[in-house]
């Protein structure tokens, strides 16, 4: 089978919701909107306190080049724009409508038709995605039209897709590709024609077996769309190893996937572009997955974005008595939250509910030089030195060991017998040399 | 509700932890220990029993009294290290040199540095050197191994194979004039023969070397570079001149080669990192053993060559790094 060649760990799967159909979730009294939920500048707000709002209306305008719409997922009264709390911790300026009705603008296409005829040129489709504020809804946030705007002289020879999931826990993108793999293979298609390449390569962990039967039969249907299953093996959905795992290339450190001739999306952004393209219809909900040992009905809803996570929690049947911690996204890489005010945005695949007796960390000991970390390394680096040298604040050190090509996966932290908070210090070593990095190209 | 917790991702932790690979460890030296015990005795159970009661005592009095600490004597390495240096020594050894040992192993081999992870040699082996050049008599005198089954009979000391092989060649005779002093290989292999007490049984070894491997506490690249190195060495000597130079096969079955290779040279502490690293480290050992059995001094070199390679570890995780992902160093 299939895989990565370098490190990796196999945290237990938990995918405790994996058998639960996606839901429609009852739309919230009132939401927040981040104008910030994607990578790159927030978007500037296009109304004001009072302001009447459709579904699917313009909120906030894409700022530069590297930035994403944002457009209302309720009717209703624009009641403030204010700071709220947002996953990263910090106060974010955010859009706050109070909800009346579910009136949808009227160019969006809401009849259930699946619709697999491609009309929109190259340039149109880019544009449409654009306008539509697609990102990436794999957890990276990146605005997806910038993908497809390929440079002169790149060649892309694969549209890789990334149905991995390898999170523990998170089901989103296993359901979406069950219930609607067609709509997510047209998605597919469509950026196919985008990125002007034949060819797209669909990665799917084998512990999703229904999944990959189910795409392979549809995938017959469609031109150049291969469906590959995937060893279970962590950080499988990692951009570069999933590169690596498809096609046998290797990204080079500090390149981006073009370099090697793929981009590489997820498949919710396959299918956000199949209704941003086809359907008109702006990203202003995704599936979101709620679950947890001790939740009683892990979930995988279909959430208008700025829905506060607690209406989310109460529809998956409350919030369990023992919980310590609650994380948007998966155990591996998902954050923290501090209060369950916070909305869903883009890039919220799902929350996680941990028990109190998994919250805390366990006790650190001396490092006993095991080299598990080393073993362990997706990126062949070798966390035990970059965080000691990150710790000691040997920068150049640190940035000669190419922390820059740590992806964060925590498999180093995860495995370390000592309980060494290895990525702890990774990451902060990570951050000054970036600063480093960011000074030296302004001279 | 009380509040949330709130740290950085990972939030979950793999069921790895240190005292997991140390006990692992103690289970893989079971074989070894059962097979001293039925070759030399209650004696044996007198070494190991006084080895560790005496390496955990001093690690538990240094933490507590001179780097006060908390306790650490339950991650099980104290353990290890007790036992490896009751495998080293013969099991007529007098009690109170075994604790001298102890104390030198734990407390100059290991606490001095700051305890567990820090030392830069394995602390077993800085022990058994240290006995070895201060008691040399005490430390060779190893009884005639004597199944247990065979009844109770006054123990019989002698030298080793290794022992025999070096004397005798030192005084000018030839392998084959020497080879019906030496045990069978199969007497070698099943550990019939003198010798300290964990040393003996290379198949007791090796199926504690299987496990440990299985439960992925060692990885093959040490011991097997340490005995092909051993292996491919000593053949070519061997081949040019059977006569003065003896087989590979009794290289790889006497002595402490077995246990070195699999249990000493692969403590994680005192061993190099990276794949390439180790795998240097291993062919170092290998070469400097087999000097020092052929040219050196002493009839065993196991020991020395591990203390050597050892302080090599710095230098060699410094210049074999691992495989990087991307081969070009260029951030964008």
């Amino acid at each position: 089978m299939k895989t990565f060649k370098l490190g990796g760990v196999h945290p237990p799967e938990n995918k405790l919701s994996a058998q639960a159909a996606i839901e429609k979730i009852a739309i919230p009294k009132q939401v927040s909107v981040p104008i910030g939920q994607h990578l790159g500048a927030p978007a500037t707000a296009v109304v004001k306190k009072g302001d009447e709002v459709k579904v699917g209306q313009l909120l906030a305008k894409a700022t530069g080049f590297i930035s994403a719409n944002i457009h209302s997922p309720v009717s209703g009264k624009v009641f403030k724009i204010d700071n709220v709390y947002d996953s990263s911790g910090y106060r974010k300026p955010s859009i706050i409508i109070k909800v009346e009705g579910d009136e949808w603008v009227d160019t969006i296409d809401r009849s259930p038709e699946i619709d697999g005829n491609i009309k929109l040129s190259a340039k149109e489709i880019t544009d449409k995605i654009n306008e539509m504020g697609v990102v990436g809804l794999g957890g990276a946030t990146f605005p997806s039209f910038v993908k497809l705007m390929v440079p002169e002289g790149k060649k892309v020879d694969f549209l890789v897709i990334n149905g991995v999931e390898c999170e523990p826990y998170l089901t989103s993108d296993h359901r979406v590709m069950l219930e609607r793999g067609e709509e997510m293979l047209i998605g597919v298609s469509i950026l196919m024609k985008g990125l002007k390449t034949n060819k797209a390569l669909i990665g799917v962990e084998n512990n999703k077996p229904d999944a990959i039967e189910d795409l392979r039969k549809l995938a017959q249907k469609f031109k150049g769309i291969e469906i590959h299953p995937l060893k279970v093996q962590y950080p499988q959905g990692g951009e570069k190893q999933l590169i690596q795992a498809l096609t046998g290339r290797e990204v080079p450190s500090g390149k981006l996937p073009l370099e090697v001739g793929c981009v590489v999306n997820n498949v919710g952004t396959a299918l956000a572009v199949y209704e941003a393209v086809q359907k008109n219809k702006p990203l202003f909900e995704r599936v979101v997955t709620v679950t947890g040992k001790s939740v009683k009905k892990p979930s995988n809803f279909l959430t208008r974005i700025g829905t506060p996570v607690k209406e989310l929690i109460e529809a998956a049947q409350g919030l369990p008595d023992d919980t310590g911690k609650i994380i948007n996204g998966g155990p591996m890489m998902g954050k923290a939250l501090i209060s369950t005010d916070i909305p869903v945005v883009k890039g919220t695949s799902g929350i996680l509910i941990m028990p109190e007796k998994e919250s805390k960390r366990n006790d650190t000991s001396n490092c006993i030089r095991c080299a598990k970390c080393v073993q362990v390394c997706p990126m062949g680096l070798e966390p035990v030195l970059l965080s000691k040298t990150s710790k000691l604040e040997m920068f150049e050190k640190v940035e000669n060991e190419r922390v820059m090509d740590c992806i964060e996966c925590g498999s180093c932290s995860y495995t370390c017998p000592a309980n060494i908070p290895l990525l702890d210090y990774i990451r902060y070593g990570k951050n000054k040399v970036g600063q480093i990095l960011r000074e030296r190209s302004k001279k | 509700m009380s509040l949330l917790t709130i740290s950085a991702s990972p939030h979950v932790h793999g069921d790895n932890s240190t005292k997991k690979i140390m006990w692992g460890v103690v289970y893989a030296m079971i074989p070894a220990l059962l097979v001293s015990v039925y070759y030399f005795g209650l004696d044996a159970l007198r070494v190991v029993f006084i080895a560790v009661a005496a390496s955990v005592f001093f690690e538990w009095l240094i933490q507590k009294y001179l780097i006060k600490g908390a306790n650490t004597i339950m991650d099980g390495s104290a353990i290890i290290t007790g036992i490896l240096l009751a495998f080293n020594v013969p099991s007529n050894l007098p009690w109170w040199i075994i604790i001298l040992g102890a104390l030198v192993a734990i407390g100059m081999g290991k606490m001095s540095y700051g305890g567990l992870g820090k030392n830069p040699f394995n602390p077993a082996l800085v022990g058994r050197v240290f006995m070895l050049i201060s008691f040399p008599v005490q430390m060779t005198s190893w009884p005639k191994a004597q199944p247990i089954i065979d009844g109770i009979t006054d123990a019989v000391t002698g030298p080793t194979a290794l022992g025999i092989m070096k004397e005798g060649l030192d005084a000018g005779k030839t392998v084959s004039e020497l080879m019906p002093e030496i045990p069978s290989n199969m007497q070698l292999l099943i550990g019939n023969m003198g010798g300290s007490m964990g040393e003996v049984s290379a198949i007791a070894i090796i199926l504690g070397g299987l496990y440990m491997c299985w439960k992925k506490i060692i990885t093959w690249e040490i011991p097997i570079s340490i005995l092909l190195t051993v292996f491919v060495f000593s053949k070519i000597f061997c081949f040019i001149d059977p006569e003065h130079y003896v087989s590979p096969i009794f290289h790889l079955l006497t002595g402490g080669m077995l246990l070195g290779a699999i249990f000493m040279a692969t403590d994680m502490v005192s061993s190099p990192m990276t794949r390439y690293g180790q795998l240097v480290y291993g062919v170092g050992i290998g070469l400097l053993t087999i000097i020092i059995r052929v040219w050196g001094a002493y009839p065993e070199g196991m020991s020395f060559a591990i203390l050597i390679m050892n302080s090599t570890v710095p230098l060699l995780n410094n210049s074999f790094k691992p495989t990087r992902f991307g081969k070009e160093v260029k951030h964008g």
